[in-house]
């Protein structure tokens, strides 16, 4: 067990946790965006930051990420961390302050308008869909690509993936909504990104709840690795 | 330039089998100038990488282009050292005359113009280089010079 | 071919090629780097080839292509030994006249060798040259003086005799600890101890470990890492495989970027060399030490010069990094401990393992050890590669080795570190070049880029110029960077634009202190550099383009005007045939007249004008 102090307070933890991991088990409330559990950690948003101290020395990192050592001083809402927080949420209000999550962080750090705008955009670039894609469910049907201001989510060629098998775990873990699936047999539009269709199936164990194809095929073949 | 599958199947198989995606997509981009969608698909094949990882290198790396560019490379230097020297005012000439954006290429799939961050021949700034050759000290009338050059070689390859 | 399989067999090897070398040798040495190639100097180099045959001389003067020597001002370069005769801007039209003249019959041409511009006195002799002898040339020395495609060369100057020494005389441990003493900092910008670095990598378990020499350098006006690999690569090879050594390094890679053609082929070249004489690869000099490098080339992204996002790069992926710890030490290439250091941190190894840690520190000062190598570019004399010792101050590197500002014109600024360093005016010119010295005015150290502002450059568009590059360059997946580094540069273009507002600098400070905090990397972490002590040192500027709406130095084009000076305009036309924008009106004969509605600020009539009619404010 290693020990470390975080707002003060003495904690005992098995080495090899993220500072977030330690700070949740004990109800300390640090916000995040790119984080989930199921996860690796990205450290993208930065909105879980804090300040650690070295040898006198403070910086700020991101706590989904940093590991715990023994002895590590950690402070989660010093004013360096609150200013932290505050602009970085000013700066995804440039093109997302309409989305609800951000509206309510926007709201908990007393912004109302952001110093800088651009054009309007669902997507936060957390990440989540694509790590989703890649870890969780193995296929690899979406990616992040371009570079900086023009990073953006899509399948390859900003055309419907093949590799999609359209289960819905971008969509689950989204954060703002932008990915959607919606139900388009009444001649509705298709949603963002990459605009994956598929005609439903019948899940057997539930009745009429819709599966696409592909992902009641990815399905089975797991059930047969897990229980033959 | 068409797509010749069996030549990038060598490529790859000359790379190796760990064969870095990055040095692969390297030699398309340098045969053919740009990478073509059915080659970064077989690449993906080949290298057993998802598609999706392909693109998304393709598209974050400057180096390599989805859209063909032009048979002759103009890249103008715009480092510090050439940009305090006057690479802005070339760099100008350069668009106007030429009808495009950096990064853009001529209508006749000619010329590509692009810009570089140091070709660490500081003591010539600015710098524009064609193709290959350098061209040092210019100034917004050598940029003419230089167009003329180059449109007559043009010429003579057509 | 020869293989060294054993440290006597280097040594005898050495002695035969010294021995067979004639030090009354004529030689002519041309700089055939890549700044004096973009003068003509392979046109040069042909031409001397074909004249020296042609007056059958071809046996006995020996022609040596070497790397860069560093005036690149005067490039191309030529050297006649064993007089040491140092010509300049030699065109391919002297030639005849050197072989006929000098060569032939010793005779100097005086249109060729360097004239002081502030004495006017003569000097012939390259050793002479004040550019060179306020220098300390340690990492340097042999670039000019060797062919670089020439093992033999590298050999003949105790080239590998450190490998030989660290193989067969010191144990990991001990060159760890020499490298460590020596207080040798990484030269790539974070000037951490390159000692305590390779003892993290040895220390952590595993047996595959890499090791990666970085030679991405990115910032612009930066090329003392492609001169190295251009002009002496065998030196960071030999470093590299000292330090596989030290650290237990299974595979090495130089990751250099796409833009050094040259200098990857060098170090090509010299790869296969080493291999070839039983240097690199399997039992190394017979040692039953086995390392070998590979080269792996860049992808036009300057954040893949940060530590993580080059490993990632190797790896095949985007040039995203990723949070650390772990740091490469620990878990790095394909998760295996890695060690990676600049190009210049690597070629001063092989010097220290020679000449020891005390030689090495004998230079320096308390906390910076050594010297360091710099470009010196932009509005300076003498333009090129230079070698310093650490504490020199930055009035003597531009004054005394740079020959200080040309054309008349005041200094202003050094922008050391590139995009991710700071500006340091005039008023702390005395300031010592060490790492803590520049950080504590706002700059870095960096990577050696040094560039120097004359009084007519805008500071405010310097720090526009450097942001746009960042955030050209951000990977984009942090928020700090992505975003804020974009609202910090829409600040500036607005300001340069002449659409400043009140509260705009305030804004700058406080966003530019938040990004660098914030940003997963350095590149974020240091992008705000340039534009914080730009404020800081010249915030009249900013209050100038904000609230009188001027750029003092005349140079952002929403803030400027040019106009014909009716007295002097001689109405050739000239200028108006060749306004890209069309702003400009008159006959032939009769002055004409810019339109400011319409022109673009381009500059073209002011380049163009013989009368010097066309003024700008």
């Amino acid at each position: 067990m290693i020990g470390v102090v975080i707002d003060g307070q003495q904690i005992e933890t098995e080495p090899g946790r993220t500072i977030l991991q330690v700070a949740r088990e004990h109800g300390i409330h640090i916000p995040t965006l790119c984080y989930h559990e199921a996860m690796e950690p990205f450290a993208a948003c930065r909105l879980c930051v804090v300040e650690v101290e070295a040898a006198r020395v403070r910086k700020l990192v991101a706590s989904c990420a940093y590991p715990c050592t023994d002895g590590l001083v950690v402070h989660t809402n010093s004013d360096v961390v609150l200013q932290s927080r505050r602009i970085t949420v000013e700066l995804l209000m440039a093109s997302s302050a309409h989305v609800p999550i951000i509206r309510q962080l926007a709201d908990e750090f007393g912004i109302s308008e952001p110093r800088f705008t651009m054009e309007e955009n669902d997507c936060i670039l957390c990440g989540l869909c694509v790590r989703a894609c890649q870890e969780i469910v193995g296929v690899d049907a979406i990616s992040v690509i371009n570079r900086g201001i023009e990073k953006e989510v899509s399948p390859p060629f900003h055309i419907a993936s093949h590799a999609c098998i359209g289960c819905g775990t971008c969509v689950l873990v989204c954060p703002t909504g932008a990915l959607t699936l919606a139900d388009i047999s009444g001649g509705a539009p298709a949603v963002h990104p990459g605009k994956s269709e598929f005609e439903a199936v019948d899940c057997r164990a539930w009745g009429h709840h819709a599966l696409a194809p592909k992902f009641a095929d990815h399905t089975a073949l797991l059930a047969e690795e897990v229980a033959p | 330039m068409h797509f010749e599958p069996s030549e990038l199947v060598e490529t790859i198989e000359r790379n190796g089998v760990g064969a870095s995606l990055i040095s692969v997509l390297e030699e398309v981009q340098t045969r053919y100038h740009y990478l073509p969608r059915e080659a970064m698909i077989l690449v993906s094949e080949r290298l057993g990488m998802p598609l999706s990882q392909v693109y998304s290198v393709a598209t974050f790396y400057h180096a390599f282009s989805l859209v063909p560019r032009g048979k002759h490379k103009i890249c103008v230097c715009t480092g510090t050292a050439c940009h305090v020297r006057g690479a802005v005012q070339v760099l100008d000439r350069l668009k106007a005359r030429l009808g495009v954006e950096p990064g853009g290429t001529t209508r006749d799939r000619e010329f590509t113009l692009e810009t570089v961050n140091c070709l660490g021949c500081c003591a010539l700034g600015p710098v524009v280089v064609l193709d290959d050759e350098y061209e040092g000290q210019m100034t917004t009338k050598k940029v003419d010079k230089l167009l003329k050059r180059a449109m007559r070689q043009v010429g003579e390859e057509q | 071919m020869i293989e060294l399989r054993n440290p006597q067999a280097l040594v005898d090897y050495c002695q035969r090629i010294r021995t067979a070398a004639d030090p009354q040798q004529r030689r002519i040495r041309v700089c055939d780097g890549t700044g004096c190639r973009a003068l003509g100097s392979r046109r040069v180099l042909a031409r001397l080839q074909e004249t020296l045959g042609e007056a059958g001389l071809a046996g006995e003067i020996e022609v040596v292509p070497t790397g860069c020597p560093g005036f690149c001002e005067l490039g191309p370069l030529i050297t006649i030994d064993p007089e040491k005769i140092a010509y300049n801007r030699v065109s391919v039209d002297d030639v005849p006249a050197i072989v006929a003249k000098t060569i032939a019959r010793g005779e100097i041409i005086d249109g060729l060798v360097f004239v002081d511009p502030v004495t006017g006195q003569t000097i012939i002799h390259d050793n002479e040259l004040p550019f060179y002898t306020k220098q300390m040339r340690r990492v340097l020395e042999l670039n000019g003086e060797i062919d670089p495609s020439r093992i033999e060369d590298y050999i003949a100057h105790d080239g590998y005799a450190s490998l030989s020494k660290a193989l067969y005389k010191m144990t990991p441990e001990q060159v760890i600890e020499e490298v460590r003493q020596s207080g040798l900092r990484g030269r790539g910008g974070a000037g951490f101890s390159t000692g305590l670095k390779w003892r993290f990598c040895r220390q952590s378990p595993g047996d595959v470990k890499y090791i990666i020499c970085n030679a991405d350098e990115g910032d612009p006006g930066a090329f003392m890492d492609r001169s190295i690999l251009e002009g002496n690569p065998h030196s960071v090879v030999e470093g590299m495989i000292i330090g596989a050594y030290a650290m237990g390094a299974t595979q090495g890679y130089v990751y250099v970027r796409n833009e050094y053609p040259l200098a990857v082929q060098n170090l090509r070249i010299a790869l296969k060399r080493a291999r070839e004489h039983g240097l690199l690869g399997k039992n190394i000099l017979g040692s039953g030490f086995d390392f070998d490098i590979e080269i792996r080339v860049g992808s036009g992204a300057f954040v893949c010069g940060e530590e993580t996002a080059l490993m990632a790069s190797i790896e095949g992926k985007i040039g995203e990094p990723r949070p650390r710890p772990p740091y490469p030490a620990q878990s790095g290439l394909w998760g295996k401990p890695t060690n990676i250091n600049n190009v210049k941190t690597w070629s001063n190894i092989p010097l220290i393992v020679r000449n020891g840690a005390d030689w090495f520190s004998s230079v320096g000062t308390e906390n910076s050890k050594g010297t360091m190598i710099f470009s010196l570019v932009g509005n300076i004399r003498n333009t090129g590669l230079v070698e310093v010792p650490m504490g020199i101050s930055l009035r003597e590197l531009i004054y005394d080795v740079g020959g200080g500002v040309p054309g008349g014109k005041e200094f202003k600024a050094a922008q050391i570190g590139g995009p991710s360093g700071g500006c340091i005016p005039k008023e702390h010119l005395d300031v010592p070049i060490d790492y803590e010295s520049l950080t504590a005015l706002g700059a870095i150290m960096g990577s050696g880029g040094l560039v120097v502002a004359d009084e007519d450059t805008c500071m405010v568009d310097l720090a526009r110029y450097f942001l746009k590059f960042t955030q050209e360059e951000s990977c984009g997946k942090c928020v700090p960077c992505r975003i804020g580094t974009r609202a910090m540069l829409q600040t500036l273009e607005r300001i340069c634009a002449g659409q400043g507002r009140e509260g705009d600098i305030e804004y700058l400070i406080e966003l530019g202190q938040e990004v660098k905090r914030s940003s997963l990397c350095a590149l974020g972490g240091t992008a705000p550099n340039p534009v914080l002590t730009t404020i800081r040192y010249f915030r009249d500027e900013y209050e100038a383009h904000i609230y009188d709406k001027k750029c003092p130095a005349r140079v952002c084009k929403g803030l400027i005007t040019y106009e014909i000076v009716a007295e002097l305009c001689s109405g050739c036309m000239v200028c108006a045939r060749n306004c890209p924008a069309g702003a400009i009106t008159g006959e032939k004969g009769q002055p004409h007249v810019i339109n400011p509605q319409v022109c673009s600020r381009c500059g073209v009539c002011q380049s163009l004008c013989k009368f010097d009619a066309i003024v700008v404010y």
